[in-house]
């Protein structure tokens, strides 16, 4: 549904008038992908990572500087109104006027898209009995909460019945019920044929929505893959091991001593204190690590035993945590 | 034929907008009548070198100036509409869809223009007791003037907002363009009573001819060399803002 090869875009970045030169800044440094016609296909990354403005580049709202990529049949750069045609976009802002109601905004947004007045009307009517705004949807949109609001954007994004619709940080902002509908949504959608691509940097979003992933940072894709195959990728489990002693020094000498434990992957300090440690069998080396921390005359506070996430492959490809990058 | 039917489109939406907003309207009724009232009484003393010596002789110089001076700041201030929407994020919901990009610009500029003339009838209808006379041919023409003056300068200040950043910064550029607009075209006051130089500068001021066109229309007129020349000027100048600010907006909106 949508391929790409090496898309491209850089920003020249107007300098400061003393240095006189402008810098470029690459935002997108060539990207491949394949989405598939029917998947909810998601861009995982830190904000700044080029997600939203690779989306940009595919619903034709930004030119890429360079690359190949044809959007659900239609080349991007040879027909964008093609493009255009066939996509439905939400920005991460949404795009309602406050001083109209959802039903004016869908009549309206169906008319642009080129429906007669009468079938315009029509669609606006079967959207908001399809996304359940019928409660709000002749008041003005300046009254709606942000989930509401949230719901007539979608709403408004695929009053075409576009092939691929995309999302950019669709649950930013949101309270947890809100989130859950909002996700609800997209899954309805794409049980009625639509391919669906968001950009999040919410990890659980990925991976309770998303059925494949790319994890994009600075503006490459460092990995792809349903999240279950990404994360099969970090063999072993993780244990997070917290310290009874905050005090300065303790976590450094807790790490001294387990690195020099055979069975152990990787260490890493946590901004948020304590310990993360990759190897294969958690649950047979915990005894053998509150073995060794005690020798060393330190006294674990917690101990916990996880399955590898989102944001251990992310660490792994990158060296950075994605929850402290974003 | 889908440009014409796409700027309908936009123009309705924006009008039902402003019809929702009752304080607007209010705001752009009483201001002119404000002028009309309050700043009229003061020319016919100032305008008798211009040969007024009545107040109806005042009118006949003043309004016209009036009415210009309206849609040249009218049209100038209304890309301050078009920033709200660019942050809401109406302008690019409309760019992912196939609209024309020139029908996003036109209609937006007419229903400035739209709100413009009604402003410039009602002003017209209220001077009428104070002795002002137009014949109907030459009011028509003079509106079709104003007409274009709104368009032209709603398409310069379209333009001026997708170029700035801000409100912030749009409000002193668009400030700094308007005021030598205004002083040198003669719109307050004939310029008549200006020294020579200042006279030859205002003839590079596109705007100054629009207005002596109008005072020429309003003082029956309408065969002097002016008219047709002021119509030229703002002719081609409407064309020459709208192509510069659909450009900006098919390449630049952000």
């Amino acid at each position: 549904m949508i391929e790409t090869t090496g898309l491209r875009k850089s920003y020249r970045k107007k300098s400061s008038r003393r240095s006189g030169e402008d810098t470029t800044v690459d935002a997108v440094r060539g990207i491949d992908l394949a989405v598939d016609a029917g998947e909810i296909y998601g861009f995982l990354g830190p904000n700044g990572a080029g997600k939203t403005t690779t989306l940009r580049m595919l619903a034709t709202l930004i030119r890429p500087d360079g690359g190949r990529a044809t959007v659900a049949g239609a080349d991007l750069f040879a027909d964008p109104a093609e493009v255009r045609r066939r996509i439905g976009y939400v920005a991460q802002g949404g795009g309602t006027t406050d001083g109209v109601s959802a039903r004016e905004e869908l009549v309206l947004q169906a008319r642009m898209h080129g429906a007669p007045k009468a079938r315009a009307v029509r669609a606006a009517e079967d959207a908001l009995k399809a996304f359940d705004l019928g409660e709000f949807g002749d008041r003005p949109c300046a009254t709606y909460s942000g989930g509401q609001r949230r719901r007539v954007d979608i709403a408004l994004g695929v009053i075409h019945e576009p092939r691929v619709l995309f999302l950019d940080e669709p649950t930013v902002g949101l309270d947890p019920a809100s989130r859950a509908s909002v996700w609800e949504e997209i899954k309805r959608l794409r049980t009625e044929g639509m391919t669906v691509v968001v950009t999040t940097h919410y990890l659980d979003e990925a991976d309770a929505l998303c059925d494949r992933v790319a994890i994009v940072d600075q503006g490459r894709v460092v990995a792809e893959g349903t999240p279950e195959a990404l994360k099969r990728e970090i063999s072993g489990d993780v244990v997070l091991v917290g310290l009874a002693d905050a005090t300065e020094g303790v976590a450094e000498r807790a790490a001294e001593v387990l690195r020099a434990q055979p069975y152990l992957h990787r260490l890493e300090l946590r901004a948020e204190g304590g310990l993360r440690l990759y190897l294969d069998d958690g649950a047979a080396a915990i005894p053998r690590l509150l073995r060794a921390l005690d020798g060393a005359g330190v006294t674990p506070g917690t101990v916990q035993l996880q399955r590898p996430s989102l944001d251990d492959v992310f660490l792994a490809r990158t060296g950075r945590s994605l929850e402290q990058s974003a | 034929m889908k440009l014409a039917r796409d700027t309908w489109l936009v123009f309705q939406r924006q009008l039902l907008l402003m019809i929702r907003t009752p304080v607007w309207i209010a705001v752009g009724i009483i201001q002119p009548v404000f002028y009309l009232l309050l700043f009229a009484p003061l020319l016919k003393k100032v305008l008798a070198p211009e040969g007024a010596s009545s107040y109806a002789d005042a009118y006949q110089v003043y309004v016209p100036g009036l009415l210009a001076v309206l849609c040249i700041f009218g049209g100038l201030f209304t890309g301050f509409s078009l920033l709200g929407e660019l942050k809401a994020g109406v302008i690019e919901r409309s760019r992912v869809t196939p609209v024309s990009r020139l029908a996003l610009l036109l209609g937006r500029a007419l229903r400035e223009m739209v709100a413009l003339l009604v402003q410039a009838v009602l002003i017209t209808l209220i001077a009428l007791p104070f002795g002002l006379r137009v014949s109907p041919l030459n009011l028509l023409l003079a509106y079709v003037l104003l007409g274009l003056l709104a368009l032209m300068t709603s398409a310069i200040s379209f333009g001026i907002a997708l170029m700035v950043p801000t409100d912030a910064a749009m409000a002193p550029v668009v400030n700094t363009i308007a005021q030598p607009i205004a002083l040198l075209s003669g719109v307050l006051l004939p310029l008549t009573l200006a020294p020579d130089w200042l006279r030859s500068a205002a003839h590079w001021n596109p705007f100054y001819w629009a207005v002596e066109g109008m005072r020429a229309l309003f003082s029956g007129h309408a065969g002097d060399a002016v008219v047709w020349q002021g119509l030229l000027v703002v002719v081609a100048m409407t064309v020459l803002s709208v192509y510069w600010s659909a450009r900006l907006f098919s390449t630049r909106v952000r």
